[in-house]
This record gives structure tokens, C-alpha cells and sequence, in this order.
């Protein structure tokens, strides 16, 4: 069974490595979280960028959420903020698709064109 | 939706909506009166009678951006199919409680679904607001208060993943223990 003592020793850990995202001015991932994206599995695809960023201890990176996007008919949806870059919106998503933007587009800065908003239109 | 727990994920959002800074939900599994009951209560801006009565309605929204709004009315759906019903009560700056109960042995009860999921979802995501999640069944149980977490951790933030980690898991295991080996 978990227990509370447990916590004490992740805070002492994450104390010991540096810097504790201090600088929040790094990567952000919004996932939308209306009834439309959760009705269409927003959670596993929330859930699959927060495994790999802490799988990758990304810690640049944030992880939020945000209500209905707007075009519900492209759920689930995630729209990345890298600094200095224009935002990127990714649509459809599915957590396979989630490790290949976290590998590409915010560890290597190369979006995944094909998942965004602008091929799904040409379709 | 599927389940439960993404019934939860989505009532949540209107508690986040409605700025709340301490979000409670229960589950009540309630054998001997053969109920399922879903509690989600929050200490955010609250609304008066007269839009506590619309907001079930699928046409009814706060939102400017659009006009329709589905979250309560699929949960007063969901409900209704399996003889039970949803309530609201509120008052403008006393938060709102939204109560949904079902029949527990319904067929079309829908099944519980992954908690654990849709609350480390909601923390991690929200971390500067503070969540109890109480679960009660025949066999035990489950606690979970995110005021206590904070006491442990100091100044490490909520979010930490680490952190969500071991929130998603205490509340799976907490509920394995308390299921009985049901598992709904």
C-alpha cells in the first residue's frame, strides 16, 4: 500500500536534482477537456504526454488542459506552445501519436505535420 | 461517455469554470439500497435557482463561444436510463453540489471505469486547486486529500510527476482493496 511516507522521500529526491522547473518558460501542451475531447479519449492522450515527460524527465515542459477547443469533430485535440515558435494544434489524437509529437516536435523542435489541424483539413 | 470516472473528468470542468479552490467527489456505493451515488461538490462561484433549473438543458450554456452544452445533460441521461436522477443544489457565492444517483445492479449502469486515471488527470493539470476524493463500498474506504499531499511534499508543486504518480497509484490500490474483487 502507497504510503504518505513515500512522498517525503519523492520531495527529498526531486530537492536533490536541481533546478525544479523553476523556469516556467519552457514548452507548453494544452489538451482541450470539453465533454466533446473527453467523450473522445482526451484522458489517455493527457495521460500518454505527462508518461513521457516524465519518462524523459522533460522538465521544461508543462502539461494542461483547457475547455472545448472549438471543432469537436477533430477531437481529441492538443495544441503545443514551444517559445518563440508559433503555437501548433494537433487534432485526433490517440496516445501512439502522443509519443511521436513529444519525440519530435518538443524533444527534437520538428513538428509532426501530419497530425496537425492543416493536413486534417486537406483530408 | 463510457464510464464513470470520464463522467467525473468532465463534471470537474464546470467546478474549474466556476474558479472553485477545493473540489470534492464521492462515490457512494450503496448495496443495500441498491444505488450508486456520484457527488461533486465545490466551493466555486455558485448560481442562483433560476440557472441551477437550465443548466441540464443541452441548449443551455455560460459559454459565449457557442450555444450548446452537454456535459450535465449526458450525465442526467446517463442517470435517468438506469432509474435514478441528478440533482443541483447551489447559491450564487455558496458553491454548487451536483448529485447524480443511479440503480447499482442496472443494466445499463455504466461501470466505473479508471478513477485513478481522472483524478491524477485533474491534479496534474490544476495543481494550484485542492481535491478529496472519498470513495465508500460494503468493504471499506478510500480517502484521498490533496491538502495531505501538500504537507508532505513542501514546496514541491502538485504537478511534479512523481508526485501525480503516486496519486494515480494510492487510489488504485486504495480502490483494489476496498472492490471486494467485484470490480465494476
Amino acid at each position: 500500500m502507497k504510503s504518505l511516507k513515500e512522498l517525503e522521500e519523492i520531495r527529498q529526491r526531486a530537492l536533490e536534482s536541481v533546478n525544479l522547473r523553476k523556469e516556467r518558460g519552457g514548452t507548453r501542451v494544452v489538451v482541450g477537456m470539453g465533454t466533446c475531447g473527453i467523450a473522445a479519449g482526451a484522458r489517455p492522450v493527457l495521460l500518454a504526454f505527462l508518461e513521457e515527460v516524465k519518462k524523459r524527465n522533460l522538465r521544461d515542459v508543462i502539461v494542461t488542459q483547457t475547455g472545448c477547443i472549438g471543432v469537436c469533430r477533430l477531437e481529441p485535440m492538443a495544441e503545443v506552445y514551444r517559445p518563440g515558435e508559433e503555437k501548433v494544434t494537433y487534432v485526433k489524437l490517440t496516445p501512439e501519436k502522443v509519443r511521436r509529437i513529444v519525440a519530435e516536435h518538443i524533444v527534437n523542435g520538428k513538428p509532426v505535420t501530419e497530425f496537425t489541424i492543416g493536413a486534417a483539413d486537406k483530408q | 461517455m463510457e464510464d464513470i470516472s470520464l463522467y467525473i473528468l468532465d463534471l470537474v470542468q464546470n467546478s474549474i469554470a466556476a474558479v472553485a479552490t477545493l473540489i470534492e467527489v464521492s462515490v457512494i456505493e450503496d448495496l443495500q439500497n441498491d444505488k450508486l451515488i456520484l457527488s461533486i461538490r465545490d466551493n466555486g462561484v455558485g448560481m442562483d435557482s433560476q440557472v441551477a433549473k437550465k443548466v441540464t438543458d443541452p441548449f443551455y450554456t455560460t459559454r459565449t463561444t457557442r450555444k450548446v452544452g452537454l456535459g450535465l445533460a449526458f450525465v442526467e441521461a446517463a442517470a435517468q436510463a438506469c432509474e435514478g436522477n441528478l440533482q443541483i443544489f447551489s447559491q450564487p457565492g455558496n458553491g454548487t453540489e451536483v448529485r447524480v444517483e443511479f440503480k447499482y445492479h442496472h443494466i445499463d449502469r455504466p461501470p466505473l471505469g479508471r478513477i485513478d486515471q481522472t483524478m491524477a488527470a485533474l491534479v496534474a493539470c490544476n495543481p494550484s486547486i485542492d481535491f478529496v476524493y472519498t470513495h465508500i463500498t460494503p468493504f471499506g474506504r478510500l480517502n484521498f486529500d490533496s491538502r495531505e499531499v501538500r504537507q508532505r511534499i513542501g514546496d514541491l508543486p502538485l504537478d511534479h510527476p512523481e508526485v501525480v504518480e503516486w496519486i494515480r497509484e494510492y487510489i488504485r490500490e486504495g480502490l483494489d482493496e476496498i472492490s471486494g474483487g467485484g470490480g465494476v
